[in-house]
């Protein structure tokens, strides 16, 4: 159980532009324990979706250490369940296809899985829906149901909720934390929403940007299911925040130099 | 007073599209055609018009029905349709062929698709006296100056509609480490299949418009022919007899490959107006 699914050390990512190597990167180290729930939180450009594409294996042109289940990554592969912000469904497929993917549903086992997955993120009835008759947050639990078939031991989510309402934002929240609960998938949660990062993570992640870096690693210890209202989650929010204003203050004074 | 305007739209909308609900809605397409039938009927009657540049359509019906029973009809239309569907059938698959390999693979795209963009620009009637020295007059250089029309629309949309795959999908595709094939199978190909429908139809109406071309060059049979026996006559029923007919296996071919839009692109999320 204490075992480190998710080991990064050293990681440099540098980017070729017309205008010179911009720095995306710089010496990442972060260790994830299975079955744990990270949220990394930061502003726009400090790196965290890039992080996440190269745990994810879309993109293998780092210096650094990056191990998943002390394998080294050399790609893509199924046990890195990966969540964009949109949902990127395939438009031609119905709702149980697109979960499918490249499975094919004939097969009992497949057929199984699917329906089990539909009734875990609540869409019974749209089973044969297309794409476009989904609202914003049905289409994005049919994205969780389909990195959710493949049974990730990790589950890299890069903003998923971010184009979604407050209201539907809160509930997939809570969709995500039963999934997690239940199945003990290891999460690395994208947001640059500060309540999101605190309700959801045991330890929170905080990225600041050019290069980009880890400034501090916050853990939660507040149970779950947590009160957003509570004082101890308001307590820890300000603490969040307090870090965040350190990170952005400084940062953009850099930012004017170059 | 806001109230009793909408009132009144509301009924005037009502009273404009009484008499057209009462018609059943397959049929609102026929009503201005089957006006204009009957107008011309009307005034052909009247003889007010000469009937070697306008016959009246009921002789029109009567001389079609003359050539079915004759036989001449079967004949004419079974070489035009066999041309037509030989031709289309040879462009649209080797479009097709090209158009994958052009889209799918850089070797091809930029060893092949420079030349066949450039000839594409060519006006295809240019080269028909090329054809008839090389290849004469003969059912050969028809169906190939069919397929090539045909070609170019299959070609160039199913190349285009390859390139238009949403990169993003493609990300998805590697994350499930989809194979190759199933790349192709399951995502670019149902990716480009709108463009490569629309390239099937305009290719339908290439096939069309070329065959009258190849039949007037010089044979003895098809439709192109006996529009332009008729003529050397003066038979004008039969002009009109032939022109009609394109028209309608031009709507059918056409509504075939609409049919099969509807059915393989429910999924498209786009204006109906």
């Amino acid at each position: 159980m204490a075992a480190e699914m998710l080991v990064v050390h050293e990681l440099n990512k540098t980017f070729a532009t017309p205008s010179g190597d911009v720095i995306a990167l710089n010496r990442i180290g972060l260790q994830v324990k299975q079955g744990e729930f990270i949220t990394i939180i930061g502003p726009s450009g400090c790196g965290k979706s890039t992080l996440l594409k190269i745990v994810a294996g879309l993109d293998t042109k780092y210096e650094g250490t990056v191990l998943v289940n002390g394998k080294p990554i050399d790609g893509p592969s199924i046990e890195k369940g990966f969540i964009f912000q949109e949902p990127r469904l395939f438009p031609w497929l119905t709702v149980e296809k697109n979960i499918a993917a490249n499975l094919s549903l004939r097969k009992p086992e497949v057929r199984k899985r699917v329906d089990e997955l539909i009734a875990l993120v609540r869409l019974q009835g749209f089973e044969r829906s297309y794409p476009r008759e989904l609202s914003g947050g049905m289409a994005q639990r049919v994205a969780i149901a389909r990195a959710l078939l493949r049974s990730p031991d990790i589950l890299l989510l890069d903003e998923p909720f971010g184009a979604l309402d407050a209201f539907t934002r809160s509930h997939m929240q809570e969709v995500l934390l039963d999934i997690w609960q239940s199945n003990k998938t290891t999460m690395l949660f994208v947001t640059h929403d500060l309540d999101e990062a605190v309700f959801l993570g045991e330890r929170v992640v905080i990225m600041n940007p050019r290069p980009g870096h880890i400034r501090s690693i916050l853990p939660i210890d507040l149970p779950y299911p947590r009160k957003r209202a509570g004082h101890a989650f308001q307590e820890l929010r300000h603490k969040v925040l307090n870090e965040f204003e350190k990170v952005e203050g400084p940062a953009v004074d850099e930012g004017a130099h170059i | 007073m806001s109230g009793q305007s909408v009132s009144r739209e509301t009924a005037g909308k009502a009273a404009g599209s009484d008499w057209l609900s009462r018609i059943p809605r397959p049929l609102h397409g026929w009503i201005v055609p089957v006006l204009v039938v009957v107008v011309w009927q009307i005034v052909s009657g009247l003889g007010i018009l000469s009937a070697t540049l306008l016959p009246a359509p009921a002789s029109i019906v009567k001389s079609f029905l003359a050539l079915c029973a004759s036989g001449e009809m079967a004949e004419h239309l079974s070489i035009s349709i066999y041309r037509a569907g030989f031709g289309f059938l040879l462009g649209t698959s080797l479009g097709l062929l090209l158009g994958l390999s052009a889209g799918l693979g850089k070797l091809v795209e930029k060893t092949l698709d420079p030349s066949l963009q450039m000839l594409r620009t060519v006006p295809l009637l240019s080269v028909i006296p090329l054809f008839i020295l090389w290849f004469g007059i003969g059912e050969f250089s028809k169906v190939l100056l069919i397929g090539l029309g045909a070609f170019f629309p299959v070609y160039v949309n199913t190349y285009l509609g390859i390139r238009s795959t949403d990169a993003k999908l493609y990300e998805v595709s590697r994350i499930f480490q989809y194979t190759r094939l199933q790349q192709v199978t399951k995502l670019i190909i149902p990716a480009a299949l709108p463009n490569i429908l629309l390239g099937v139809r305009l290719s339908l109406g290439a096939s069309w418009l070329l065959l009258v071309v190849a039949e007037m060059m010089g044979t003895s049979a098809g439709i192109g022919y006996m529009i332009q026996d008729a003529r050397a006559y003066s038979e004008t029923e039969i002009v009109f007899v032939g022109i009609i007919m394109f028209a309608v296996f031009g709507k059918l071919s056409d509504s075939a490959v609409k049919l099969l839009e509807t059915r393989w692109l429910r999924w498209r999320d786009t204006y109906k107006g």
